[in-house]
This record gives C-alpha cells, sequence and structure tokens, in this order.
C-alpha cells in the first residue's frame, strides 16, 4: 500500500488557493464525491480521479441564520451540475431573496488571515 | 430486526431526574444516578442486581466508567453507543439483545445533561468541519431549518403549519406538571417570536434545560414478577443516513422510514394499530417529517396533517403527550423521555394527559442533524 502524501483536505485546499473548486471522480462507481475522501462511500475503492468543477450549481435548499449579534446570513446546500452538493452561501443578494432552484455560480472566497479560502455562489441572473 | 424476538423484553421502570435547572455543580453523572435511583425505586429492584449497562452523555468522554465507578458496579454487559438524541432507542434494542442471550438480567439506560447551567458549548463541544463550519451554520437550528425549507418548497407546508406543531406541543406541556413551560402559546406568538434561522423562530426550537433520568429493562419472564406491570419492546428498527446534513441524501425523507418499517415488522403492528405516539420533536419540522415516514400520514401532508389541532390534546392523534422537547424538558439529548412517557402512558400513569385505553406506543428518537433515527414499539400485556 502506498503511503498518503497529500490527504484529501490538503488537495481540495490546495484547489481553493488556485481559485478552484475541486471534487472527487469515482472511476468504479462513476459519479461525482463530496466531500473529498481516502475511498468512495458508493463503492469503496481507492479510485478517486481529481476535478475541477465548472462551478455552476442549483441552489437546494437555504435558510438565513440570526446570531444573536451581528447581521443575518445565508446558508445554502448547492447541487452542482457535476452531481455533487455541498454547503456554501449566496452572495450579492439579500439573504432572504435567495430561492431554492436558483442557478448559482461558484467565486472563491479568501477570508484572510489564517484561514483558508473556500467556496461561496453568486446568482447567475441579477435579482 | 432479525434476531430480536417480539415482547422478549420489558421496560419495568422509568424515572426522570431533576429536570429545567438543577442545582450548581450537579454533574450529568450525579443526574444519571438520581434517575436510576428512582427507577430502581419505580420497580422494586436493588442496584446490585444491576448487570447491565447503558448509558450517553455528551459531558463525559466515557461515560461508562465514570457511571459504573460512580454506583460502585462492575457490569457483565457495558454499551455506551452515543448516536446523539436517539442513542436511548439504540440502548433498547441492544439491551434487548444482551438480555435474551443472557449477557446480563437487569439492565439500566441511564442520561444526565447539566447544558442549562453550565452553557450548551460547555456541555457539547462542536467538531470543526472544514466543508461546514467556514459558513457558520448555527447547528443544529440551520440543518434542520435547511430540510424545512425544503420541504415547503416541494409540499407547500406554512410556517403557520410548522407553529401548529409547537402550540399542540405547549398544550400538552400545560397539562405536565414537571413541564418546562407553564403558559399557554398561540400561531401568532410563534410567528412573531425571535428569529434563529429561517423558518424557525425561537419557538420552533426545543427547549435548552437540564434533565436527565434512566429506563430499567429485564427479560419478560422476570419482568412479569416486579412492581409495575411490565412494558414489552414489541418492535425496535434503525437508520443511519449521514452525519453532516449536506450530505443528506433528500432532506424531506428521513431514516425514520427504514427504521420505522422494521419496527413495525418485528412489532406485527402498523401505524393504524398505535395508540400513542412519542416523537424527538427538536424542531417543529421534526414531528411533521415523522408523522410522515413513520406512516401516520402520506409524504408532502404532514404540514396539513397538523394543522387543525389533530395532534393536540383533544385532537384525533396523541402526539408528544408529555409536552415534548418543545415545552416540557430537551437537555440535548432527549430520546431517553420518549420512552419514559410511553412506559407511563401504557401503564396509565399519567393524571390528566392520559390517553384512555391505550395499549400500544411508538417512541422515535433521532439523533444528530436528522442522522439517526431509532423507532421503538412498546406495548402492555395484552398485545403480546
Amino acid at each position: 500500500m502506498d503511503r498518503i502524501e497529500a490527504s484529501p483536505l490538503t488537495i481540495y485546499q490546495a484547489h481553493l488557493e488556485k481559485g478552484e473548486l475541486a471534487y472527487q471522480w469515482s472511476l468504479d462507481a462513476n459519479r461525482a464525491v463530496f466531500y473529498p475522501r481516502v475511498i468512495c462511500p458508493f463503492s469503496g475503492s481507492e479510485r478517486l480521479e481529481w476535478r475541477v468543477s465548472a462551478g455552476l450549481g442549483t441552489v437546494y435548499a437555504t435558510t438565513v441564520t440570526h446570531p444573536r449579534e451581528g447581521a443575518p446570513y445565508n446558508v445554502a446546500l448547492i447541487d452542482c451540475d457535476e452531481g455533487f452538493r455541498l454547503m456554501s452561501r449566496i452572495e450579492d443578494i439579500a439573504p432572504e431573496a435567495v430561492r431554492i432552484g436558483m442557478r448559482v455560480k461558484f467565486r472563491i472566497y479568501r477570508p484572510g488571515g489564517d484561514e483558508p479560502p473556500y467556496p461561496v455562489f453568486t446568482p447567475m441572473e441579477p435579482a | 430486526m432479525d434476531g430480536l424476538q417480539r415482547g422478549s423484553a420489558a421496560i419495568v421502570g422509568v424515572a426522570e431526574s431533576d429536570l429545567g435547572a438543577v442545582a450548581k455543580d450537579m454533574s450529568a453523572i450525579d443526574l444519571m444516578a438520581q434517575g436510576i435511583h428512582r427507577a430502581l425505586d419505580d420497580c422494586g429492584l436493588a442496584l446490585r442486581e444491576v448487570d447491565g449497562l447503558l448509558c450517553a452523555t455528551a459531558q463525559s468522554r466515557t461515560s461508562g466508567l465514570a457511571l459504573a465507578e460512580y454506583l460502585g458496579i462492575s457490569p457483565a454487559y457495558i454499551d455506551t453507543t452515543i448516536l446523539g438524541g436517539s442513542s436511548f432507542m439504540f440502548h433498547v434494542a441492544h439491551a434487548q439483545a444482551a438480555l435474551q442471550l443472557g449477557l446480563c438480567k437487569i439492565a439500566i439506560i441511564a442520561y444526565g445533561s447539566t447544558q442549562r447551567t453550565i452553557g450548551r458549548r460547555q456541555a457539547s463541544v462542536r467538531e470543526y468541519n472544514p466543508y461546514e463550519t467556514p459558513f457558520r451554520p448555527f447547528l443544529p437550528s440551520t440543518a434542520y431549518a435547511l430540510a424545512a425549507s425544503r420541504h415547503m418548497h416541494q409540499f407547500g407546508t406554512t410556517r403557520e403549519q410548522l407553529a401548529a406543531v409547537a402550540v399542540a406541543a405547549r398544550e400538552w406541556a400545560l397539562l405536565n406538571p414537571v413541564a418546562w413551560e407553564k403558559k399557554p402559546l398561540t400561531t401568532a406568538e410563534v410567528l412573531s417570536a425571535r428569529m434563529v434561522s429561517y423558518p424557525f423562530t425561537v419557538r420552533d426550537c426545543c427547549l435548552i434545560t437540564d434533565g436527565g433520568g434512566a429506563v430499567i429493562m429485564t427479560t419478560a419472564e422476570r419482568a412479569r414478577s416486579l412492581k409495575k406491570p411490565p412494558i414489552y419492546v414489541l418492535g425496535c428498527g434503525q437508520a443511519i443516513t449521514h452525519a453532516n446534513i449536506s450530505s443528506m441524501p433528500d432532506l424531506t425523507v428521513t431514516g425514520a422510514l427504514q427504521s420505522g418499517r422494521a419496527a413495525y415488522e418485528m412489532a406485527r403492528l402498523g401505524p393504524k394499530d398505535i395508540d400513542v405516539v412519542e416523537l424527538y420533536d427538536a424542531f417543529t419540522i421534526n414531528t411533521i417529517l415523522f408523522l410522515e415516514d413513520l406512516g401516520f400520514c402520506s409524504k408532502g401532508e404532514g404540514g396539513r396533517f397538523v394543522e387543525d389541532g389533530r395532534i393536540a390534546p383533544k385532537g384525533s392523534l396523541p402526539v408528544n403527550t408529555n409536552g415534548g422537547g418543545l415545552s416540557y424538558c430537551h437537555p440535548g439529548m432527549y430520546g431517553l423521555f420518549l420512552l419514559i412517557e410511553a412506559t407511563r402512558q401504557l401503564r396509565h400513569e399519567c393524571g390528566a394527559r392520559q390517553i384512555a385505553d391505550c395499549e400500544t406506543a411508538i417512541a422515535h428518537g433521532n439523533g444528530g442533524v436528522l442522522s439517526s433515527q431509532s423507532t421503538v414499539i412498546l406495548g402492555t400485556q395484552a398485545t403480546v
């Protein structure tokens, strides 16, 4: 067995550093895998290939979370066109205006400091 | 569930510990011990007879060790399965298996939490998830809100229908002397309360209380010679579908579909045969989802099913008769209290909230973010 030299998370975040949203493709299950793993949850196989998403998706579920202090913000689940789902938020639109079924596009978000970049989405059509 | 035999084991003792806001510096294990003492008293057994110990709490990494030491026992069978609030329904199935195999003769299932006193962050430390945490989901409410958004989108479920669940729970709580909430609640009050995660206001979300308790199980044979009428385990079923909400296959269908099916099959009963329904109502959407997935109404009909008081005290289906996690008590892992209430209903010990002529009850536990589902069907002597 080969020792793992870079964790799934390390590779995922390296893609994000380059402004890419990466996911895995299971060669045995013939479907997308997300979050990135060491083995495929559909087949048990190690044969997972890294791919870069086109970054287009559809809002599957959405909520506006209201912290005790600070402004309410959106939390959404996005179904990417390649067939994987991830948690994210929709920006450039009021959080309560986000709708299920809305077409959205990936954008890299760089929080700065020690925090790694992460994927957010924006509406494809002007709101 | 293959291997478990309908009615082979029974619940013989149940008790809550102190609930609500407990005395300063009480520990989760103190509450387990108090619940165990009261539950032993309920059935007339002594602590030295206990040879099976099952427990779960968010506040002790090795709770089985802590509790066994505290009680001064060295149990032959021990199980600290922890899968969130449904853990105790898993414990019932595991205890039944252990009793059937003779691995133990008297099994205790215990829970304790002081999350209100020490604060939720102290009681249950959140694990960092690099794929979710950056988006600041306020867990668990954000996750359940996402499920609610999907139900509203697909089936037209309304905030008023969600509120009807909270109002019904409150009406039941007003009939329960130990319930945390003591005042009536209206739909308008639910809708106008502080928003937590849309569509949930704070009144769509469970309480944050302290509390604990214990359930004692033994073999059907031994159960018949104890203080109270035995309440038999007729069916058990379980299903795990995911851990994180972003990995839940379909946010409108829970593992209760499978866990319920398995429990009904083992019990040789269906939803129409169930007299009392106790569902894990951490959020108002839960009650709707579980009514659907456990077959009390069809998928997507849950909102309309609850809107006219059908699950309230004067309604046709008694649901969450103790006032639920929404209005009675919710120390973080609520499942044990559903087993306690179902047992008491079947023993006809529930005073003003007692359901007449009940012989069967379902206690359905939920854990994580709709992640683990575990169903237990209980029945009186007349059902075995």
